[in-house]
């Protein structure tokens, strides 16, 4: 019964969620206390969100994609370049996701052609695309002040009655959608059946190399709205601008509930846990620990959750769980 | 479609280079009926299997699909599902993580224009398959369990319940009972007999003579390539069954022992 209730998306990690900002309440009351450091949240937190929205669904099918903070710098880029050279805003915002999704398809072919484990496929392509982005911008850094005021920065990340972030509708807008994806839409079976059991999928008649294809291309394309939302944000671009995502997004995917083995996936629970990732590394500085200890944290209750996911999915899948329930059946 | 055997093969038969796997096979599959498949391993039972679900070509030989001549450079699996035959594999072909209704649909989901699934209406006929195609009994097993949860004999009901509901006329089932406990095999043979009861055949591969002899209309017993028996299984008890597939068997031992 319990556990039935666990497995509703974003059950667990929505308890968490509020336990964490109850504990930070206490530690850190002159922060927590106030409405401000939860705007700040919801202005920083929707880039990495949107990415790990992708992420999930690249963990549904078994997969993972690596490569986000290059796209993340390469549509970022491609964004500010268009608009400082030629002074565009809503076709320099088409191209960078469509420069993310085109990213995302060739990880895909590269991953179904030549057959090589995403994980691995993906981790050279974070250096290939990295490399290829500084290559061609010739390792300049941006920074386009002017976008400030324009329709397209007051309607992406605009401030609501002057506080409340817009981008944070955006994300919720784009989590309901790839909710909907996972959970209603036929790609979405497809990969849960893709992630399940491969060979399973295949008997059914379903193309997963196709459908592995398009996964990626949209894991590419939110990576590419995610930096186009965080150069609108900062109003500046740099090579390196993507990979301090790299931590928080697989964090919050696996956080929030997301299987390590494929064939499950949590997108509430994605959302619940990007904010998590934020409110630790926020509420450690808050309550007056060094600095130096975020990343322990972070890391921390990353494997304490992964496992406490998969002991929630399947306790035998767990060596350790396996080894002391069979211990307690004998004594 | 009256009387119109299902699938009919005259003098069919498949080589593998210069190995011969079947020969001349002659039989016909009627509407409504069970037909027992036995035969050792190697006997030729899974080509048999496989050129009528359309998964191999025979070498020589015809086959008829409800009286339509099959011209093999289109017969496929694909082409096999849309003339209504289903195979149900050994190892089932669900998703253990999936609740049952998307495995009953996976692969052709109820879906509108833009792709997405009619959850409710999946739900509703899947209920509806598990209570009164297949007669599912499990206690606190509903449509959203996950397929996972349930046991190796349901999980063939599954299957068998997904292949009825996609209208086939003919399913066959590959040894359903490998590797099931007595009380799961029970209800395997209850959902083999519920296909007839919904009015469609069936070709079941068994190891186990007992269970082939306690719900099939028709025996075929294959022997290295060939048909050897093709008879109403009433007309044999199954003592006569066993020692015929004995008296088979050291036909056998004489031979090679002839030959060494």
């Amino acid at each position: 019964m319990l556990r039935r209730l666990f497995q509703i998306d974003g059950a667990s990690v929505a308890v968490v969620f509020v336990l964490l900002i109850i504990v930070f309440m206490i530690t850190a009351p002159q922060a927590f206390l106030g409405y401000r450091v939860y705007m700040s949240f919801m202005a920083t937190v929707p880039p990495p969100l949107i990415i790990a929205l992708g992420v999930t669904l690249v963990a549904v099918a078994g997969e993972m994609d690596l490569s986000f903070p290059s796209v993340v710098a390469a549509a970022s880029y491609v964004f500010g370049i268009l608009f400082q050279e030629w002074d565009v805003t809503w076709l320099a915002f088409f191209c960078a996701v469509a420069v993310g999704c085109a990213m995302g398809l060739v990880n895909g072919l590269v991953i179904t052609l030549l057959g090589i484990p995403s994980l691995i496929a993906t981790l050279a392509m974070l250096f290939l695309w990295g490399g290829l982005v500084t290559v061609l911008s010739g390792g300049i850094q941006l920074a386009i002040p002017d976008i400030y005021g324009t329709t397209m920065h007051s309607l992406l990340v605009g401030r609501i009655g002057g506080v409340f972030p817009v981008q944070m509708i955006w994300a919720l807008l784009m989590a309901g959608f790839i909710w909907m994806l996972l959970n209603r839409h036929r790609f979405g079976e497809n990969l849960l059946f893709i992630g399940d059991n491969l060979e399973v999928a295949r008997m059914v008649g379903i193309d997963a190399t196709r459908e592995k294809i398009k996964l990626f291309a949209l894991s590419g394309a939110l990576s590419g709205l995610a930096g186009v939302l965080l150069t609108l944000e900062t109003t500046a671009y740099f090579a390196s601008q993507g990979m301090g995502y790299l931590l928080t997004v697989i964090a919050a995917v696996f956080i929030g509930g997301t299987s390590i083995f494929g064939g499950s996936g949590k997108v509430i629970g994605t959302v619940f846990a990007a904010f998590i990732v934020t409110v630790i590394e926020a509420g450690l500085v808050a309550s007056g620990i060094q600095g130096f200890w975020t990343r322990f944290f972070i890391g921390f209750v990353f494997i304490l959750s992964v496992t406490a996911n998969a002991v929630i999915e399947d306790p035998d899948k767990v060596p350790l769980v396996r080894m002391l329930r069979t211990k307690l059946r004998k004594g | 479609m009256g009387d119109q055997p299902i699938v009919r093969l005259e003098n069919v038969g498949k080589a593998y280079g210069p190995v011969v796997s079947l020969q001349d096979i002659t039989l016909e599959i009627g509407s409504n009926e069970i037909v027992g498949l036995i035969g050792d391993n190697g006997a030729g039972k899974s080509t048999l299997i496989k050129i009528v679900t359309g998964v191999e070509t025979p070498t020589t030989g015809e086959v008829y699909i409800r009286g339509e001549h099959i011209n093999f450079s289109n017969y496929s699996v694909q082409r096999a599902h849309e003339l209504r035959i289903e195979t149900v594999h050994q190892t089932s072909s669900l998703g253990t993580k999936q609740p049952l209704w998307r495995n009953f649909f996976v692969g052709r989901p109820i879906t509108n224009a833009l792709g997405f699934i009619k959850v409710r209406e999946q739900k509703r006929i899947s209920e509806q398959i598990m209570r009164e195609t297949i007669g599912f009994r499990g206690a606190g097993i509903d449509v959203d369990t996950p397929v996972g949860r349930l046991s190796g004999g349901e999980r063939q009901g599954v299957a068998i319940g997904r292949a009825m509901h996609f209208e086939s006329d003919l399913i066959v089932l590959d040894e359903p009972t490998v590797a099931l406990a007595l009380s799961e095999v029970e209800k395997v043979l209850n959902f083999i007999r519920s296909i007839k009861e919904n009015g469609r055949s069936c070709i079941y591969i068994e190891h186990n003579i007992h269970h082939v002899h306690e719900v099939c209309d028709r025996l075929i017993v294959l022997d290295r390539g060939r048909l050897v028996l093709d008879c109403e299984a009433k007309a044999m008890s199954y003592t006569e069954l066993t020692d015929f597939l004995r008296n088979l068997h050291q036909g056998h031992e004489g031979e090679t022992k002839v030959a060494s």
